[in-house]
């Protein structure tokens, strides 16, 4: 528990580690709060992170924390810039885990051009366990960029930046020691919403489709903007071992889990300039065109399926996988 | 050839009533959009196929007890975890210190057993002649590596005596989408003395969608023709005989029994329970008979056997929900109720 006394075993993990790590000139500077340059508008959230395992196919729960907040800034339009950690880990973390984790927290914040400005460890009674919190901060673009679910309009096309259900597959995998290629599909998404921007695409809404899946969060858009969307069943992305996995056990890549994956509502007009920008990204190369906004019933969403009927679609009811980010 | 999907699709004559008895034909169903796909004249049922939904308050009781007896763990599928018994769920004793552990496969009991010998784990062995077949394959695990710390309690069901019961309610079904997975074990053969008894046909289907409106296909064509044949539409899994190694297995440790089923009561020789010589691997799962409604209005007893469709309980969509189910219908992604809420069907 000495790690956490907040003296020098404390010093030690901080500079041994993170500091290392996550080096740049406003953390080096070690004072108890990282003073930073701004912007007219700010973009805020924050998030925790408690995946199990720890480290998994494509990721690990360090990426996971730094693109998770990564990608709600994105969300909003804003270019992310700074980010804080908490750790909370139980005694037991082995210092390898710690390092891997800090590596690649660091990869992916430099990746996605953020810098990590402040941190906080404690370390808690408990069997190894390791929970991570980041906070974000990013810029908005001069001018009135804004995206709402309400936004939509009738005409509307409806993107999805590729596969679903990967990470979803990939943790649940691991938990029930089944072997497969799948990887977790963890990736920052801030590169295609600014390509989206540079290319002036009329963009009403975007999101990042986490827990809950694709099917929740196009439902939150139905009902947001009163509008009808309408998805078809055979222009959505899956991959082959992720089917065969929802086969067997009776899953829906409609309502899984993804951390690098990304829906957009956009002027029909911008449709396919939309398309080209997400399928530039190394991320978005499955992007597809998966629906439109239609007129009918008032904030419900409708999925065509592959055998040609017409199924109703909901917001996900149940858990879903726990801790599953 | 006649195209089925255009024939479904454009029928016109005497409304038909057809039950799915499987609840995964049920989500298959829902998932695929199938209902409107096929004349408003052809009504789908869902049956007692759901084995969450058709295990009685006392079964539930027992588990909870269960699990709050020292040194005791219930394992369970997790479905089990919500419904409620005469007044609590497995997961509301879990704040009360209830030890519960959730699965994926039944075999997973197995490592549970051998990391912690000093503890009983009972498995909540619920289900129909599909999953009966796995529950063998545990006993003959466990016994096969000594571990003496595993018990089932049991609610297993079997489907001829239930479907019969069914044939024999007023106002009944004409014809069976019969389940898949269940005739993989027991074969189509199964279904050939209901078919003759009842004049009903079945067809025996997999869970794709063309190949369930086959299924519905088939069997309009038999109801038009007055025909009651069993018609296998599932050839690449299901023979008539069924699979004879599983069935052995199954014979081994378990033998036929009264079972108590919610909506129908209890049903002679319609369950299964471990064999006498195995007695001691059984936590009590005799005479579990009662059955309590939750809430006093809610009518699950009624739409498992096929006279309420789930929007006419007056409960559904109201004050039962998936987030607050009232009755086990509502709790599996497979009972008729959660189906139907889930999926917004109208029919």
């Amino acid at each position: 528990m000495a790690h956490g006394s907040g003296g020098k075993a404390t010093s030690d993990l901080i500079s041994s580690i993170f500091a290392r790590h996550f080096d740049n000139p406003v953390l080096a500077k070690m004072e108890d709060a990282a003073v930073v340059p701004g912007a007219a508008r700010l973009a805020m959230t924050t998030d925790s992170f408690v995946v199990t395992p720890l480290v998994f196919a494509g990721g690990d729960i360090g990426k996971l924390a730094v693109c998770g907040t990564v990608n709600d800034l994105a969300m909003s339009g804003a270019k992310p810039m700074y980010l804080t950690c908490g750790f909370i880990l139980e005694e037991g973390v082995e210092t390898e885990d710690l390092e891997r984790i800090a590596a690649s927290m660091s990869t992916a914040a430099k990746e996605a051009g953020v810098l990590i400005v402040a941190g906080d460890t404690k370390v808690i009674e408990g069997k190894g366990g390791l929970y991570i919190n980041t906070s974000g901060v990013g810029f908005l673009p001069e001018g009135d960029f804004e995206v709402s679910a309400s936004f939509l309009r009738t005409g509307d096309m409806i993107l999805l930046s590729g596969t679903l259900g990967d990470h979803h597959a990939t943790i649940l995998s691991a938990r029930m020691g089944i072997e497969n290629t799948i990887q977790s599909d963890c990736a920052p998404l801030h590169g295609m919403v600014s390509a989206l921007q540079d290319s002036k695409v009329h963009i009403r809404a975007m999101r990042d489709v986490t827990r809950g899946g694709l099917a929740t969060v196009l439902h939150e858009f139905a009902v947001a903007s009163n509008k009808c969307l309408r998805i078809e069943e055979r222009l959505i992305p899956v991959k082959d071992q992720v089917k065969g996995l929802c086969g067997i056990l009776g899953l829906d890549p409609l309502y899984m889990a993804n951390e690098g994956k990304m829906v957009a509502a956009v002027a029909k007009e911008d449709a396919e300039l939309a398309l080209s920008c997400l399928r530039k990204s190394p991320y978005g190369e499955a992007a597809a065109i998966i629906g439109e906004v239609i007129s009918g019933e008032e904030g419900t969403l409708l999925l065509l399926t592959e055998a040609g009927g017409v199924r109703m679609l909901t917001e996900l009811y149940g858990e879903g996988l726990p801790r599953i980010c | 050839m006649i195209d089925y999907r255009n024939y479904l699709k454009e029928y016109d004559g005497p409304p038909i009533r057809i039950m799915e008895v499987c609840g995964t034909h049920t989500a298959s169903i829902a998932h695929t959009g199938i209902v409107s796909l096929i004349s408003s004249k052809i009504q789908l049922i869902s049956g007692p196929g759901c084995p969450v939904c058709v295990t009685v308050t006392e079964y539930i009781d027992r588990l909870i007890d269960l699990s709050l007896t020292p040194d005791t763990v219930v394992v369970t599928f997790g479905d089990m975890i919500r419904v409620t018994g005469r007044s609590k769920s497995l997961q509301d004793v879990r704040s009360e210190g209830g030890q519960v552990r959730m699965v994926y496969s039944p075999m997973d009991t197995l490592a549970l057993a051998k990391l912690e010998p000093a503890k009983t784990f009972v498995f909540a062995a619920i289900g129909f002649e599909t999953t009966t077949a796995v529950y063998a394959a545990l006993m003959d695990e466990m016994i096969r590596e000594g571990l003496t710390n595993i018990r089932l309690l049991t609610s297993l069901k079997t489907m001829p005596r239930c479907i019969e019961w069914v044939c024999s309610m007023q106002g009944g079904i004409d014809g069976f989408l019969a389940p898949g997975h269940v005739s993989v074990i027991t074969g189509s053969s199964l279904f050939e003395p209901l078919a003759r008894d009842f004049h009903v046909p079945f067809a025996v289907a997999g869970f794709e969608a063309e190949q369930i409106l086959m299924a519905l296909f088939a069997l309009v064509k038999m109801i038009e023709g007055k025909e009651s044949r069993v018609m296998n539409l599932y050839p690449a899994a299901v023979t008539r005989d069924g699979n004879l190694t599983a069935k052995d297995m199954i014979h081994t440790y378990f033998e036929s029994c009264d079972a108590a089923w919610r909506g129908m009561g209890v049903i002679a020789e319609s369950g299964m329970v471990l064999r006498d010589i195995y007695g001691k691997y059984d936590a009590g799962s005799r005479n579990l008979y009662c059955d309590h409604s939750h809430h006093p209005m809610c009518r699950c007893d009624k739409v498992i056997t096929g006279a309420l469709k789930p929007k006419e309980c007056p409960l559904f969509g109201k004050i039962c929900t998936p987030q607050a189910p009232q009755g086990a219908c509502m709790v599996s992604a497979e009972g008729s109720c959660c189906s139907y809420f889930v999926n917004r069907r109208n029919d």
